[in-house]
């Protein structure tokens, strides 16, 4: 099987075209040594057999279609219409490059100008990129973009140890070549405890809002310290749950990142994602990453293009702050799809049947004798529950029960061996919910 | 400081934005009631306002539709990116991807519960391993530009492992693709830029001079890239590749150009020690707009403990009692670290699995063997028309330059302009830098010799109307929904949202 048109007939003309004999010609620049080498791969299927084959792989999964998921930590499962995926089945989307050539492009610039305009709208930002990676990788950049603004004179970045673990790992992966130091994560630091370690040798201070633990921290207190020491406060937010409440540009917030699966992308075995970026005017033009502006063309038309673009790698090469290439372009276009759906009574709508939802899971599981609920904060759809035995031993027992259990969180922090995040989205059932109820009673 | 989101006068719109469609109390989706006892909502945490659209299905059916069909794409002509490698997106891939126990399968679920996704991973590292001569592949960068990232933080954790923390510099072609220097930079690493001779190659003097001159110490290694971003097979790339190991530094080979070099030569075998692929370029993965891209990297042994991760591994062999080996995530041991949550742009693996399935050993050779011919048909029927440096028989792509002899006004820009009237998108402008005006130009195999003819006569009837009247190139597009736009205006009013504009009333 193959997607190479040529005949017999059509290779020989363009040989002839070119004046050489045989295709092999034109390699006389590769060593001869090294040339034409066997590449060991099992011999080509055909479409049917590829279906089949990865059908089966896919069948042998244990996923949300088949079983309640009641695990978050990061990703979602959430309901994404139907006119979502047949937006992004459309080739003119999906097959279309980068918009470099903006005339032949306006259908993805003006997407992802829309999106922009949601995530501003969410986030309570005057401005967002066209998108990063993921929402580690944009936590990264935001180290980037704080220590620009305080012009590389500061080398220390608060984080708190409530931050989704791998982002903070990715953050440090990230700025290895650098001399900048990350504190305050590595015990069980209390927000009170972050505003003590402020400084004026401090960049940036990042929290999660909501937390890896589910939970909604008191921020009213923080913005001004924050700024009170020169520094930016970055905060990591999960877009489902802005739908509800108070924005983090109200909050104070100067950069606000996060990932956006839960808003339309599907959980896919973790990508890809669609990390987003959005500032105040402030810092706009300091943002990594693809922007797209309007304007106008020759005629008056409204269009729209690429701006801002000497930031990018490709015009100041060693001198970019990041060597960002690709955004996750369709990914976007799905969040702006899901969005422009929910829109602004559907987003709160299905907020509010998380919340309810896990309010309810998390009052029949506090009931239980052996497990008892952390309340210590206010939640939105994720909450932490301390069990009877490990949590592996429990999931080994739901998974019999047809039922993906909490995240085990005993993995990634050490004070919270035997504690599980069990998160409940709209996608559970009141049913789905009283048998895991159940199942966890018999665990007791 | 400008103002964001002045009013930008437009006298009109192609299609209004979704705010703009928007009326109040109209909603897109039909939501399930609430069927649990509800909790009181914490009032004082909530948020007043959430202006988002509020649009009827149909009318964001329509809206999106009306949308794509402003795009050009590889589904409805010819993309002949230099650079990007626009070959057709398989349609059964897209199915793959979207199977339920794929779509619908949580990152963090259980090893046990993820082995067929799992097994995906494993044989296509595999496979990326194979293809290009390497010792062991991961795939959780999430696009090229972290693939050369993670590429060029191996490279430094590999010199201070071995407690040499003097090797702080990368040499770098001119002739390289930008994410190449601002990854150094983002490394913390400092770039040395080589010049390029004039047949396209390395100046493998000027690259001698520097290994054995007084850096010689500092080299950390190099990026290239192969063939080069001329579309140059580099013709001496055995010395350059010993000049940089004998001065103690690692090679690195950025793979964005892998189409031609399947089943032709294996880098590894080249002697690098570590590439990236562009499972989006040479693998079919869709480019989607700009992303979601994926950037695996491979190395040869010395560098296999440094990989990013995790990657994946076999943590139980096959037996007597178990016919499948049992596959888990494991971090290398001397890693990098992290690059990305979870463990890449797994939607992408699997329709890199199919494509891989759907060719074989011999059908990825005939990939690059059709990628090339094509590249050097084009190239051949155009040196007539157009000024073509380095002549030589290229790679799977070329490089011309985009101008005429006696036409001031004309430039490679406007070339491409006009080209979007004749419904084909125009080719990489501008790079590389080292030629002027230059035109990079990549078929790719799946481009029939009907299409290739098509260009061609385009491309020539390009040239005589830039001398018959070249303001039909200057003010184009013509035939495009837009005209030309200002993109200095862009920049300088910056709009990069839409003012949520409701109808209260």
């Amino acid at each position: 099987m193959s997607y190479i048109p040529h005949t017999e007939l059509e290779r020989q003309q363009m040989l002839s075209a070119i004046g050489v004999t045989t295709i092999e010609d034109l390699f006389d620049a590769v060593p001869a040594s090294h040339r034409f080498p066997k590449l060991n791969l099992p011999a080509a299927f055909s479409e049917m057999e590829i279906a089949a084959e990865m059908q089966a792989l896919a069948d042998s999964n244990e996923h949300a279609g088949d079983f309640a998921l009641f695990r978050g930590a990061g990703a979602y499962h959430h309901y994404i219409p139907s006119v979502v995926n047949h937006m992004l089945l459309r080739g003119e989307f999906y097959t279309a490059y980068t918009p470099y050539q903006p005339e032949v492009s306006q259908g993805t610039l003006q997407a992802i100008f829309e999106y922009q305009s949601m995530m501003c709208t969410l986030m309570g930002m005057d401005a967002a990129n066209a998108s990063h990676y993921d929402g580690a990788t944009s936590l990264a950049e935001a180290v980037t973009v704080a220590m620009e603004v305080t012009r590389y004179k500061r080398k220390k970045v608060i984080l708190s140890h409530a931050i989704n673990p791998q982002y903070r790992a990715v953050v440090r992966t990230y700025h290895q070549g650098r001399d900048w130091k990350f504190v305050g994560d590595g015990g069980r630091a209390t927000q009170a405890d972050l505003i003590d370690m402020l400084d004026d040798n401090t960049a940036m201070l990042a929290v999660s809002y909501p937390n890896f633990f589910g939970q909604i921290e008191d921020f009213k207190a923080l913005a001004e310290k924050v700024h009170n020491v020169g520094a930016l406060l970055v905060m990591m937010v999960n877009p489902m749950a802005m739908a509800m409440y108070k924005s983090p540009g109200e909050l104070g917030a100067d950069i606000v990142v996060g990932e956006g699966q839960p808003v339309g992308v599907p959980l896919g075995f973790g990508g890809p994602y669609v990390g987003f970026f959005a500032t105040r005017s402030d810092y706009v033009r300091k943002i990594a990453g693809r922007i797209v502006g309007e304007t106008v063309d020759q005629d008056g038309r409204r269009a729209y293009v690429m701006t801002l673009r000497p930031r990018e790698q490709d015009i100041r090469r060693e001198k970019a702050s990041s060597n960002i290439c690709t955004n996750q372009g369709l990914m976007a276009l799905s969040a702006c799809v899901y969005l422009s759906l929910m829109g602004k009574r559907g987003l709160r709508t299905v907020a509010e049947l998380n919340y309810h939802k896990a309010h309810y899971a998390a009052d029949q599981i506090d009931a239980l004798p052996g497990f008892s609920v952390n309340r210590e904060m206010p939640f939105f759809n994720e909450f932490v529950v301390k069990c009877p035995r490990p949590v592996a031993e429990i999931n080994e027992a739901l998974i019999d029960a047809g039922i993906v259990g909490g995240y085990d969180l005993g993995q990634d922090y050490a004070h919270l061996k035997d504690h599980a995040l069990l998160c409940v989205t709209e996608m559970n059932t009141k049913a789905e919910i009283d048998v895991l109820v159940e199942e966890l009673r018999k665990l007791a | 400081m400008t103002d964001l989101n002045p009013t930008l006068k437009a006298n009109s719109a192609l299609e209004p934005t979704i705010y703009e469609i928007s009326q109040p109390g109209r909603i897109g989706v039909n939501l399930p009631k609430c069927d649990v006892p509800e909790t009181p909502l914490p009032t004082e945490l909530l948020r007043d306002d959430l202006d988002l659209p509020e649009a009827s299905e149909l009318d964001v059916v329509r809206h999106f539709v009306k949308l794509s069909h402003l795009n050009h794409s590889i589904d409805k002509g010819f993309y002949p990116l230099g650079s990007c490698t626009m070959k057709y997106n398989p349609k059964i891939n897209e199915d793959v991807a979207r199977y339920s126990g794929f779509n619908l399968l949580h990152p963090l679920a259980d090893e046990d519960s993820a082995q067929g996704a799992l097994h995906v991973m494993y044989t296509l590292q595999g496979w990326l391993a194979e293809v290009s001569g390497f010792d062991a592949v991961s795939l959780s960068p999430a696009a090229g530009a972290q693939g050369e990232f993670a590429g060029i933080l191996m490279i430094r954790k590999y010199h201070l492992d071995r407690g040499d923390a003097e090797r702080t510099k990368i040499l770098v072609p001119n002739s390289a693709h930008g994410t190449n220097p601002a990854t150094v930079t983002m490394a913390g690493l400092t770039v040395i830029e080589l010049p390029s001779d004039h047949n396209g190659d390395v100046d493998l003097k000027a690259l001698k001079a520097v290994c054995e001159g007084p850096e010689r110490d500092n080299i950390a290694g190099m990026m290239i890239t192969v063939p080069s971003t001329l579309g140059l097979f580099e013709r001496q790339i055995l010395d350059v590749i010993a000049a940089v190991h004998d001065a103690g530094g690692l090679m690195y080979m950025d793979g964005a150009n892998m189409n031609a070099l399947m089943g032709i030569v294996k880098p590894g075998e080249l002697g690098f020690d570590v590439m990236h692929y562009n499972l989006h370029k040479t693998f079919s993965t869709p480019h989607g707009g700009g992303g979601p891209g994926s950037g695996a990297v491979g190395v040869n042994e010395k560098l296999k403990p440094f990989l990013p991760g995790p990657v994946v591994d076999i943590v139980e062999p096959a037996d007597d009692e178990n016919e499948e080996p049992l596959y888990g995530f494991v971090m290398p041991e001397k890693s990098i670290g992290r690059l990305k949550a979870f463990h890449g742009n797994f939607g992408m693996h699997t329709r890199a699995y199919a494509y891989i399935r759907a060719y074989g050993g011999e059908g990825l050779r005939e990939v690059s063997r059709h990628a090339v011919l094509n590249a050097n048909y084009v190239r051949a029927k155009l040196m007539d028309t157009y000024v073509i440096p380095y002549p030589r028989y290229c790679g799977h792509e070329f490089v011309l330059e985009g101008h005429f002899e006696g036409v001031e006004d004309v430039h490679a820009l406007d070339i491409s302009k006009r080209l979007m009237d004749y419904g084909i998108h125009p080719p990489t402008n501008y790079f590389p830098l080292i030629v002027p005006e230059a035109l990079l130009i990549e078929p790719t195999e799946t481009e029939s010799k009907q299409t290739l003819d098509e260009f061609i006569e385009v491309m020539k009837k390009i040239a005589v109307e830039a001398r018959e009247d070249s303001s039909l190139l200057t003010t184009a597009p013509h035939n495009a929904p837009v005209s030309r736009l200002d993109e200095v205006r862009a920049a300088k009013q910056l709009v990069l949202c839409c003012a949520p504009v409701f109808k209260d009333s």
